[in-house]
């Protein structure tokens, strides 16, 4: 699925909606997510799972292709932790 | 940095200041949004949002764990995880710098 089919799927909910309008709310909620987490916030949907920032150290690198060092300089990446319920929704006991 | 946790009010009240819809319709909203993502997920599709990231479901193969602290081995069965790949243009604002690559 990619965001225009999610943005279809909800539209198609919600006819009330304009589609534009639609897909100004999905973007809305992505856009506020990577706001909170540029700020080194936690976003944490329950039954969803959790977005937060981890710290990289900066280090040592390797050009793979020439073997040559190259600094990598300290940097924040996202980080996402399925939350429970969900975990349990992809793998329903048998 | 700042630390703060936001929760799903905080995606409703971004939605119904940016798109003024009620504060009602805004958590619903929200939730469908999380509710299609997840059914996506859970019939296997992977989820991608561009600008944002991708969500995969990946299969895992059973095999045999050890209790760390028993040295006790048990038994882990297949099962499907969930991984996020973050996009080049989320990695960069995170770390304050311009845009980047749509993907």
């Amino acid at each position: 699925m990619i965001k225009s089919e999610l943005v279809d799927q909800i539209a198609e909910k919600n006819p009330h909606l304009y589609h534009r309008d639609v897909e100004r709310i999905v973007n809305a909620v992505l856009d506020e997510i990577v706001r909170a987490m540029s700020e080194g916030d936690r976003v944490e949907l329950r039954g969803f799972g959790a977005f937060s920032v981890k710290s990289r150290q900066a280090r040592t690198g390797r050009n793979p292709r020439t073997g040559s060092a190259v600094e990598v300089s300290a940097k924040r990446v996202p980080f996402f932790k399925t939350g429970k319920e969900l975990r349990e929704r992809l793998n329903p006991k048998a | 940095m700042a630390g703060k946790t936001l929760t799903r009010a905080d995606l409703s009240e971004a939605v119904h200041r940016q798109v003024g819809l009620s504060r009602t319709e805004s958590a619903e909203l929200v939730k469908s949004i999380l509710d299609r993502v997840t059914d996506a997920l859970e019939a296997g599709q992977s989820v991608k949002l561009s600008s944002f990231g991708t969500f995969m479901v990946r299969s895992k193969g059973g095999r045999v764990g050890r209790n760390p602290k028993t040295g006790e081995e048990v038994p882990i069965t297949p099962r499907r995880v969930l991984v996020f790949r973050p996009s080049q243009v989320m990695k960069n604002q995170i770390n304050g710098l311009e845009g980047g690559d749509e993907d």
